[in-house]
């Protein structure tokens, strides 16, 4: 396991305890200052326990360049979640079942693990594709309906739009 | 009816046509990828408009916001599973139903599993 600094735990615990602290928020949905002094010593402890386990990035990640791109990467997401919907809906639909499925290779710049994770997630909830597995950098995609096996034009159809928000994120 | 009610009824109907949906891919597609391809995608937003549906309907900023939670956990387990379940089947031994005549290039993955030792040990 890598070696932090006391800085770099410092950082990636504020993130986690801000993260959590918007969760509990969100689930007892008020503001009583009982309810906020319990929220802040629960996911305080939570988050000194879980340094090494829950966080993926620095204090940084908090700048507002990168949450304005973290809102529109959700935008992105969004749109070609329900393309992926209505793309899947249509070839259920159909008599004849258009499909040509086949699994397709291509190759990523991101370089952390939770990057890679993000896109994978993405990839398999965007139209026609199912990420199989991660070697390394390498994608291993399942394609409803497979129009190149190329890995350079797979990665233009499948990520390319993906990949272009989340090297400004992480 | 007031307009949340309008809005909460609409979107639980497109819920439940998309969840509807899956479950007929899960019974027409030919192969488990593809019923995985069906059953993640439509169940994902499926049941993100239904949720989101019933908070709406009920018309309290609380329970918007809890739903929005319960949204952004399925959208994060729902491909993980799927992913998990694909990886799992493939490597037990089970390969994909391929159309075109091209066989061996239509499935990049099969070298990986043939040359990873890690990998090969788990089939069957």
């Amino acid at each position: 396991m890598e070696t932090l600094t006391f800085n770099q735990k410092l950082g990636r615990f504020i993130v986690n305890w801000i993260f959590l602290m918007l969760v509990w928020i969100m689930f007892t949905t008020t503001f009583a200052s009982h309810e906020i002094l319990i929220g802040l010593i629960t996911t305080g402890l939570i988050s000194l326990f879980s340094i090494r386990l829950f966080t993926c990035c620095n204090i940084s990640i908090l700048s507002p360049v990168k949450i304005f791109w973290m809102i529109w990467y959700l935008g992105v997401f969004t749109v070609a979640l329900i393309k992926a919907n209505l793309d899947v809906a249509r070839r259920v639909i159909s008599p004849e079942l258009p499909i040509n499925p086949g699994i397709v290779k291509f190759k990523t710049k991101l370089k952390t693990n939770y990057a890679k994770m993000v896109l994978a997630n993405s990839i398999t909830l965007t139209p026609g594709t199912l990420s199989i597995d991660i070697v390394d950098d390498t994608f291993y995609i399942h394609w409803i309906d497979v129009k190149t096996t190329n890995p350079e034009e797979a990665f233009k159809e499948i990520a390319e739009d993906f990949e272009k928000v989340l090297l400004k994120i992480f | 009816m007031t307009y949340y009610e309008i809005i909460g009824g609409i979107l639980i109907t497109i819920g439940s046509i998309f969840l509807f949906l899956g479950g007929l891919g899960i019974y027409r597609m030919p192969d488990i990828f593809n019923r995985l391809q069906a059953g993640t995608k439509a169940t994902t937003l499926g049941a993100m408009s239904l949720i989101l549906g019933v908070g709406i309907m009920e018309g309290t900023w609380e329970w918007i916001l809890k739903s929005f939670v319960i949204i952004v956990y399925i959208a994060f387990s729902n491909p993980i599973s799927s992913h998990a379940l694909a990886r799992a089947t493939y490597l037990r031994g089970h390969r994909p139903y391929i159309k075109s005549e091209d066989k061996e290039k239509m499935d990049a993955y099969r070298e990986v599993v043939e040359n990873d030792p890690k990998r090969k040990e788990v089939e069957v």
